[in-house]
């Protein structure tokens, strides 16, 4: 609670007295109207913030582990979920953007999560309350906060409002999906895509080679002569290396141009032209920049943040923050364990984490270290895929989740069964996460 | 030096996962062993998936454990099974086997 401001702390307090006087006088969407569990006996009340892959699947799992006997509350902004992965597979045109669309009904009809739409705007770690915009105030005995990234626009001069109109990041899937497909379908042949990636740590970290490899494909296909520029603030690549470079080597020799220890720092949105650090300039009829990440806002007012001021630390075995009591933190906000990407299948992980642990805490019990695992594949044409995976377990010593000696690793080569369990894999996650 | 300290962590939690409750991964009887649901993302929740990756939820208990186990040592090739299965100990894998194998 160090950063929280005091201001807001006590507009927070005196929310938190009219939304008890407001619950005490049966107002709807303040009390806590109890989902019956299978045994009829309750055994606390957790409040999910976000419902992406880490939100969703924690609440799902809270659920399913306590055998109903705790309650959740998933707090979401958006009616519908996006899915980032498969989402490059859109790029190249190869995948229907309704595919990544998917509702929350699952969650409520199949688990009895009461699921509210509103962002929230507070929280209050010493009352355990969180406050919404619109649907009022939520009292928790345990807070999954799983907010994912915002982006750090600063670091691009030029990087403005108006500029973000027009030179998209498309790395939250969502309209920016399809305006960037849009961008790609109106270039004409022989144009130029130019794609930016921060340094490292970002989401997802085969993303961008993955979504270079899918542009590529479709200018194969359909828009001969146009080129992929790649510019990597990171010094080599940094997940999958010697596969992408192989197969941009053997398939797209003519289309990808790599530049590696290229950080761009400024845009100039008119004349389409970004200049790196050293004083470099590129210019592209696309540009998609990816400005470097930080965790999202929400976990700034809640006060988690206490790394680098851009992530949140936790305790390993429960995911429990290190700054704030009682908040569980999931997903791309955190600061990762060595060798821990920030991925949507580690997300899911995470929520499965925290979910073990609470319902560990809420019964009585102390929570245990689990093991956890990873899997990334990447599709790099319409058929083929490769992966990198890992299994990590709780280091007791380090108190940190290291990978298993010997396990994990990457393809041998592209597959064709691998672009199948890639496709098998999104639809599963989905369901895993979502239904 | 790193491998002997590692065998000192892996036979900790083979001890840990014999002591039964209050172990890393072993759960107490009739409660769900938390880290079945690691193999969910690729298998399904309970491993009941119908896709191109095989469903695992009801099949032979012995069959899964040796595929597991095959995996782990190599003999058996796969995409991805061989990298993952030696994320996890014997008494894990058995674990997994008798999970998977009662879900219906």
């Amino acid at each position: 609670m160090s950063r929280f401001n005091p201001d807001r702390r006590r507009l927070l307090h005196a929310l938190g007295a009219s939304t008890a006087l407001a619950a005490a006088a049966g107002i709807p969407g303040t009390s806590l109207a109890a989902v019956a569990s299978k045994r009829g006996k309750t055994i606390g009340h957790v409040v999910v913030v976000g419902a992406g892959f880490g939100g969703a699947t924690a609440a799902k799992y809270l659920r399913k582990w306590s055998d109903g006997a705790i309650e959740v509350t998933l707090i979401e902004r958006n009616k519908q979920f996006v899915s980032c992965p498969a989402s490059n597979e859109v790029l190249g045109g190869n995948r229907a953007y309704d595919s990544l669309v998917h509702g929350y009904d699952g969650l409520r009809k199949n688990w009895g999560i009461r699921l509210v739409h509103a962002s929230v705007t507070g929280i209050d770690a010493d009352k355990r309350r969180v406050r919404t915009d619109t649907a009022g105030d939520f009292a928790y005995d345990r807070l999954v906060l799983a907010p994912g990234f915002d982006f750090i626009y600063g670091d691009i001069a030029g990087y403005d409002a108006k500029a973000q109109e027009s030179i998209l990041h498309a790395w939250k899937a969502g309209p920016q999906t399809l305006a960037l497909r849009k961008q790609l379908e109106d270039l004409p042949a022989g144009g130029t895509y130019v794609l930016s990636i921060p340094k490292a740590p970002y989401r997802c970290p085969p993303g961008p080679y993955e979504r270079a490899s899918q542009i590529a494909w479709y200018f194969k296909t359909h828009k001969p002569g146009s080129k992929v520029i790649i510019l990597d603030a990171n010094d080599k690549v940094i997940s999958k290396e010697k596969l992408f470079l192989g197969v941009w080597e053997s398939d797209y020799k003519d289309i990808i141009e790599y530049r590696p220890g290229w950080n761009v720092v400024a845009v100039d949105p008119v004349a389409r032209i970004v200049t790196s650090e050293l004083g470099d300039k590129e210019r592209g009829e696309v540009l998609n920049l990816l400005p470097p990440q930080r965790a999202a806002d929400i976990a700034r007012v809640a006060g988690v943040v206490n790394v680098n001021d851009r992530w949140a630390d936790v305790d390993w075995i429960s995911l429990e923050s290190t700054a704030v009591r009682n908040i569980h933190i999931l997903g791309d906000a955190l600061q990762a364990a060595p060798l821990m990407p920030k991925s949507a299948h580690m997300a899911n992980q995470h929520g499965k984490a925290a979910a073990a642990a609470i319902v560990e805490i809420l019964s009585g019990r102390e929570p245990q270290p689990t093991l956890m695992a990873n899997n990334c594949y990447s599709l790099i044409d319409d058929k083929r895929a490769i992966h990198v995976d890992s299994v990590h377990r709780y280091h007791p010593e380090k108190k940190v989740p290291l990978v298993v000696d010997g396990s994990g690793g990457v393809s041998k080569e592209p597959s064709v069964e691998e672009g199948l369990y890639t496709r098998a894999w999104a639809t599963t996650m989905w369901k895993d996460s979502l239904s | 030096m790193k491998k002997t300290a590692l065998a000192i962590v892996g036979s900790l939690t083979a001890l840990a996962a014999l002591a039964g409750p209050g172990s890393t991964t072993t759960p107490a009887p009739g409660r769900t062993p938390y880290f079945a649901a690691n193999c969910a993302n690729c298998h399904g929740t309970d491993g009941k998936a119908a896709s191109a990756i095989p469903p695992i939820a009801g099949r032979d208990r012995a069959y899964l454990e040796e595929s597991m186990k095959a995996f782990k040592n190599g003999t058996r090739p796969a995409t991805i099974m061989h990298q993952l299965a030696k994320g996890y100990t014997d008494e894990e894998i058995a674990i997994l086997a008798e999970y998977f194998a009662k879900q219906k």
